[in-house]
């Protein structure tokens, strides 16, 4: 076994440096890496492009680093919910690159495995596919796009082993499979830690492969964005 | 004339038996109020879910499992749960059937706007590009005109667009209508609501053939 198996944060964050692009899993506020998040706001690296479907909302994810001004550039598909990346945004202190989700999915998953680019339908025609390469198959428009480049990948999982075998819960799964091996350095954190032997090989969802450094997270908030419930009768 | 939940109401009649269906953000997410009970319907979220149930009940909630609204949900029997480019993959693929989601305007031809009103608006597009430059087989669910009276049918659209001649039907509060080759075709009338209501407010090029009936709800 190859153990990933790393101390702490400090350790598993160990080598970002300002001006690097940094991929962030989780949906909203879903699946978040809260402790990585923390310690680059302890850190204070600044300058950063951030690679995250979504922004964070003022006070919490990523709104912790536009907070303190640390990102210089967001690549998102939505960025709604989050008044403060508006107003860097509109005042041109934050650039923003908006891609659609599937795509963006898919350009974290392409350099994951391998591939320097791909064709897809979404997006042509419209302000998204300016001045890329557009092409048709079997009679329908596809655009070209290019897979990330990034230096580390900061995933969540619900439970990982020393060896970075991961497995996910519920939607919190969404943007980090894709990370995990898409970037140099892949940073796992996960709300339980296990010893290797104990997760069913079957079960895994992300190899080991994919995963550099792995480390037991804490304190989870898991903040919930929008709460809706309905009474019992 | 039909209120949010009628035009869910409406949209609902188009599901059938054994679709996959992927709603999206506002009066789509009505629609799974209304889907008849006798049939198997499995509803998507892009975010990494099929079988997507009702709302949970209150204190069991699970900030692990929402839909791409960032909404707590449940899931169903037989649900299951994917990483967003295995969500992608379905949506691209084709191998979701039903795609309903809102608008700020569509044209004529097909087109479609609704993610960004420049220097107004800038929350960006989501899932919406990947879902409307795929999907087979759109319904856009949304008001037949803006809050300011203007029409949102329109013979070219205003706004950045989100997909090209991509929107097959729409229905609004006032109709329910196809696009054809030569324009918004006419297809149903909104309980007391006229052919001429319907005429005053789209303004790209309505065909209307026969006796145009009121909407069966």
């Amino acid at each position: 076994m190859i153990k990933k198996l790393v101390a702490n944060v400090q350790q598993a964050v160990d080598g970002v440096q300002d001006g690097m692009t940094l991929m962030l899993g989780g949906f909203g506020l879903c699946g978040i890496p809260e402790n990585a998040i923390a310690e680059l706001v302890r850190l204070e690296v600044s300058d950063i492009t951030c690679i995250s479907n979504n922004a964070g909302v003022d006070d919490f994810g990523l709104g912790l680093l536009l907070q303190k001004k640390q990102i210089r550039k967001m690549i998102s598909s939505y960025v709604g919910e989050n008044d403060e990346f508006e107003r860097q945004m509109l005042s041109g202190e934050l650039d923003v690159e908006l891609t659609p989700q599937g795509t963006l999915a898919e350009k974290c998953r392409a350099a994951k495995a391998g591939f320097p680019a791909f064709y897809t339908p979404a997006g042509y025609g419209t302000e998204v596919a300016e001045g890329k390469e557009t092409r048709e198959f079997n009679g329908k428009m596809y655009v070209l796009e290019n897979a990330y480049k990034a230096d580390f990948a900061f995933v969540k999982a619900w439970k990982g082993d020393e060896a970075g075998n991961l497995i996910f819960k519920g939607t919190a799964r969404n943007f980090n499979p894709c990370m995990c091996g898409a970037a140099k350095i892949t940073v796992a954190e996960v709300e339980e830690l296990v010893p290797a032997g104990t997760l069913d090989p079957n079960q895994i969802h992300v190899p080991g492969i994919f995963v550099k450094r792995i480390f037991q997270g804490k304190n989870y908030e898991k903040r919930i964005e929008q709460r809706t419930v309905r009474k019992k009768d | 004339m039909l209120d949010k939940n009628g035009i869910a109401k409406r949209i609902a009649k188009e599901v059938q038996d054994g679709f996959y269906v992927n709603l999206g953000i506002g009066i789509p997410t009505l629609v799974a109020n209304f889907v008849q009970e006798d049939i198997s319907v499995e509803f998507q979220s892009e975010n990494g879910v099929l079988g997507m149930g009702p709302f949970p009940f209150e204190g069991e909630e699970d900030a692990d499992i929402i839909n791409a609204g960032k909404q707590t949900i449940t899931t169903l029997k037989g649900a299951s749960f994917f990483d967003s480019a295995t969500s992608f993959a379905m949506i691209r693929g084709q191998h979701v059937d039903l795609t309903i989601l809102g608008a700020m305007e569509v044209s004529e031809n097909g087109d479609i706007a609704n993610w960004k009103i420049p220097g107004k608006m800038v929350k960006g597009m989501g899932g919406a590009m990947d879902l409307v430059a795929s999907a087979e087989n759109i319904i856009v669910a949304m008001m037949h005109t803006n809050r300011a009276g203007a029409s949102k049918l329109l013979k070219k659209c205003s706004l950045p667009l989100t997909g090209v001649g991509c929107v097959k039907k729409i229905v609004t509060n006032l109709a329910v209508l196809e696009i054809v080759p030569d324009g918004f075709k006419l297809l149903e009338r909104a309980p007391g609501v006229s052919v001429e209501d319907i005429k005053k407010a789209t303004e790209g090029t309505l065909l209307i053939e026969g006796e145009i009936p009121e909407m069966n709800l």
